[in-house]
């Protein structure tokens, strides 16, 4: 790359939704604005304000549908008068918003086009029902494929993928893959306050998943909700600048993280995935960030998967070269992707633990990295050590359509 | 005439009460799902939804879009199958509402009786009074030329007396939903000497597609749910009047009523339950019951006494419960009526001496809401009441009383025929009453 790039001063509103104690549904709840809005300022007080920030994208999948909000860079000036009269623009790729809001930023500073950069994700989806909701997310597929899809549309996909890889390894062997990736979610989420299950006390995580058996009458065939991803209201954001940049917004690189290696590629989203037992886009996009950064997989501390499903956790740390075909369920089964395993994952709870607010998510990937990496992960904190310095966050959008894959390493 | 058929021409009478709603709505989503059938295409199913009030007709017509969307989000995965072939519905949303559309359009909202009179069915849900009941569907069948089948509600008049009154020889039987009929997945099913066995075949199988649990009661007023309820509230009004010899009533009633609810271990206590029934209508239920008692007397004067000092429990149209024994908020109740000061004294005020006095609960109680969970909970109720018998204190006592007496009306159900058999009385207790363990059992021997 051209020029140094980093990431700093990143700000998570709570994930907002069932699971946290304080949620509602019958209640009125805070909007778009006031995500936004906190999770700017949030970055904002750590930067000295507004003046130095050059550039905002917004990252965010359908307010349109969620909120009847369109035009989501508009609210840039909203956050601080500062804002305003500078470049601000909303950027969409379904659940992968938040990284191209990221890849957005990081193109900006490359093209010399900014300094500072603003980078936001947001989504407050508990406007509506889950059946409604499964309406609007399955914006994310191509829309003349909907009526014969299922009633709750990315559920319905996943349950497919799930239904094909318990048939080629095992039902049982697949489910223990599965159901010890939500059980180190659920974990991981229990120690940041502001994840979506950070309130969960089940006693007997393991037991309440295998208690609980996929049933199509009511939901879909081979997933049950405990596999899916959180419907969440939130906002996270990041500021994405240049050495220069640093300098202004008066930053030790020692805070930061190092932009090392980045990919954003997307598939024919009229096409079904090549292969329904493999992440085609998520394996050729993380591989050439890692390539781009010149390291292997192995040198990755610490990894933030896009797991809506669980069954994408399997089939993403066989996308990433963790295990081969058919491994990945035993790899995790085997602890390997939990917080004291050999690659620790979704370090904050991922999309079943911590929460999904969709447009957010990447940006969400980006700060837990970054407060992994700089030391101000609080009780999540792993210990990154020099043999593996590097964190990656692959964020997905769609079935595996639009993926973007970030490559980071603390500044120095 | 087979099912479909029996069910293309259908009437609801009070059809905007409590329990006539629910009727309509349980109907109507059934006649949808019939009138979607491939095979039922073109066919138009009509379901009046007769009562006497403009204003609760309007008001039924709101509870049920509502209910009947809830309805249709629950089943969308169902829906999606069943609107497979209109291409003009391809999101939720728009087959959600197409489903409420289709069950809506079946349902005509009137005043006027006369459209009764082309039905193939009619539900019967007026008010608990035979000889109101009878002079409708008399009307009725003297106007309909199609020889309807009457299922009539009631929850106390024998049916072979409404049958002989009105003049409806085989064509009528008691369905007796509980409350709320959307909710509660009980049915008593009861058919007289005559009825058709057509007519009890169709109430069964209407009754699975509603997804329901029928125990079939013979013709004994009161079957055997009200059989049940009336006889055991009357045992825990009587056992309050014998404590008020040494103590205030309104303690009594807190103590009786404690008793009924912790140490027996039921949903809520005696007199909390009658306040939800409505004083009113236990009073008017064990009116009509009464006549029919050999050697006993189903009558309270304490319950008269309410009447007539306006006091009547019940539930608002909202749900929320009304004052009566006791008084709420928010749904507990916090205070209890003093018949002589015609006000609510506040439990606060005298219940931490009535809880000594009572005594403390047995080490395994469970409340409940969580006895109800437990998987054949006889393990959990077989020492816990072990250990109850073995306590000398009053609240032990008079658990031990109540469960030994509510043991005996149920067998006397069996005795006096009312019930086929123990299961079946059991049932009716778990079922519609939400019991956690059945009346008939050998805890209190």
């Amino acid at each position: 790359m051209k020029r140094k790039i980093y990431m700093t001063a990143g700000y998570n509103t709570v994930s907002m939704g069932t699971g946290r104690k304080e949620f509602n549904p019958k209640k009125d709840r805070p909007g778009l604005e006031y995500y936004i809005s906190e999770a700017g300022k949030g970055v904002l007080n750590q930067i000295g304000g507004a003046e130095k920030v050059d550039e905002s994208f917004i990252g965010n999948f359908m307010a349109a549908r969620f909120n009847k909000q369109g035009h989501i860079g508009g609210f840039a000036g909203m956050i601080d008068p500062g804002l305003e009269y500078k470049p601000a623009m909303r950027v969409e790729g379904a659940c992968s918003s938040g990284g191209l809001a990221l890849v957005s930023g990081i193109r900006s500073v490359l093209a010399e086009t900014a300094d500072v950069v603003l980078a936001l994700g947001v989504e407050v989806q508990n406007t509506v029902k889950a059946i409604y909701g499964a309406d609007i997310l399955a914006g994310a597929g191509w829309f003349q494929k909907r009526k014969n899809s299922h009633a709750y549309f990315f559920p319905g996909q996943n349950s497919d993928r799930a239904g094909a890889y318990y048939e080629k390894y095992g039902y049982d062997y697949t489910r223990k893959g599965m159901g010890k990736w939500f059980c180190n979610d659920m974990e991981n989420a229990r120690l940041d306050p502001n994840a979506q299950e950070f309130h969960n006390t089940t006693p007997d995580l393991e037991a309440l998943y295998h208690g609980m058996k996929p049933n199509g009458k009511s939901f879909v065939d081979h997933l049950n909700v405990l596999d899916c991803s959180k419907v969440s209201d939130g906002a996270s954001g990041i500021a994405i600048v240049s050495e220069e940049g640093l300098k202004r917004i008066g930053v030790d690189k020692k805070d930061a993280v190092e932009i090392v290696g980045w990919a954003q590629l997307t598939r024919n989203i009229t096409n079904d995935p090549p292969e329904p037992l493999e992440l085609t886009t998520i394996k050729k996009t993380a591989a050439k960030a890692l390539e781009n950064a010149g390291i292997s997989i192995d040198q990755v501390a610490t990894i933030e998967l896009h797991d809506c499903f669980s069954i994408v956790g399997v089939l993403g740390v066989e996308a990433l070269g963790l295990a081969e075909p058919g491994k990945g369920a035993g790899f995790i089964a085997e602890g390997n992707t939990s917080r004291t395993g050999k690659i620790p994952m979704n370090t904050t709870g991922g999309l079943i633990g911590w929460g999904h607010p969709t447009g957010a998510t990447g940006v969400h990937q980006a700060v837990t990295i970054w407060q992994q990496l700089t030391g101000k992960a609080g009780a999540t904190q792993l210990n990154i050590t020099a043999e593996k310095p590097y964190g990656l966050t692959i964020n997905m959008g769609g079935d595996d359509v639009t993926v973007v894959a970030i490559v980071y390493k603390r500044g120095e | 005439m087979n099912y479909d058929e029996r069910l293309k021409h259908v009437s609801v009478l009070g059809a905007a009460g409590k329990m006539g709603s629910g009727i309509l709505l349980l109907t109507a989503v059934e006649m949808a799902d019939i009138s979607l059938k491939p095979e039922n295409k073109g066919k138009t199913f009509v379901l009046n939804a007769i009562d006497l009030s403009d204003d609760g007709l309007a008001g039924l017509m709101d509870y049920l879009r509502v209910q009947v969307q809830k309805i249709a989000e629950k089943k969308a995965v169902m829906l999606r199958q069943l609107y497979a072939d209109r291409t003009d519905l391809i999101e939720n949303f728009d087959i959600i509402e197409q489903y409420v559309n289709d069950v809506l359009r079946i349902v005509r909202p009137t005043t006027a009786i006369e459209t009764s009179y082309r039905s193939n069915l009619v539900f019967e849900a007026v008010s608990e009074n035979k000889d109101l009941k009878v002079k409708i569907l008399k009307q009725i069948d003297t106007n309909n030329p199609n020889q309807p089948w009457f299922f009539t509600n009631t929850s106390s008049v024998p049916i072979h007396l409404i049958e002989d009154e009105a003049g409806l020889k085989g064509r009528v039987l008691g369905f007796h939903f509980y409350n709320p009929p959307a909710i509660q997945k009980l049915v008593e099913l009861i058919v007289t000497a005559y009825t058709l066995p057509e007519a009890t075949q169709f109430a069964n199988s209407y009754a699975k597609a509603l997804r329901k649990v029928v125990v079939p009661s013979n013709d004994f007023a009161g079957f055997i749910g009200n059989g049940h309820f009336m006889r055991d509230a009357l045992h825990g009004i009587n056992q309050a009047i014998e404590l008020s010899k040494t103590i205030p009533l309104t303690e009594a009633i807190y103590k009786v009523n404690k008793v009924s609810q912790d140490f027996l271990v039921r949903p809520m206590g005696i007199f909390q339950l009658v306040d939800y029934v409505g004083i009113d209508v236990v009073q008017f239920i064990m009116k009509v019951m009464n006549p029919f008692m050999v050697n006993e007397d189903l009558h309270s004067d304490l319950l008269d006494k309410m009447m007539e000092l306006g006091v009547k429990g019940g539930q608002l149209s909202s749900g929320a419960q009304k004052d009566g024994f006791l008084k709420y908020e928010k749904g507990a109740p916090v205070a209890v009526f003093d018949i002589k000061q015609g006000d609510y004294v506040a439990f606060d005020s005298f219940s931490a001496k009535s809880d000594e006095q009572l005594g403390a609960l047995p080490q395994n109680f469970k409340p409940w809401k969580a006895a109800v969970r437990i998987a054949n909970n006889e393990t959990h109720f077989t020492p816990y009441f072990a250990e109850l018998k073995a306590m000398d204190s009053e609240g032990a006592k008079l658990a031990i009383r109540y469960g030994k007496r509510s043991d005996a009306i149920g067998r006397q159900l069996v005795s006096d025929k009312v019930a086929n058999n123990e299961q079946d009385v059991n049932t009716v207790m778990l079922t519609g009453f939400f019991h956690a363990y059945g009346p008939i059992n050998s805890f209190f021997e």
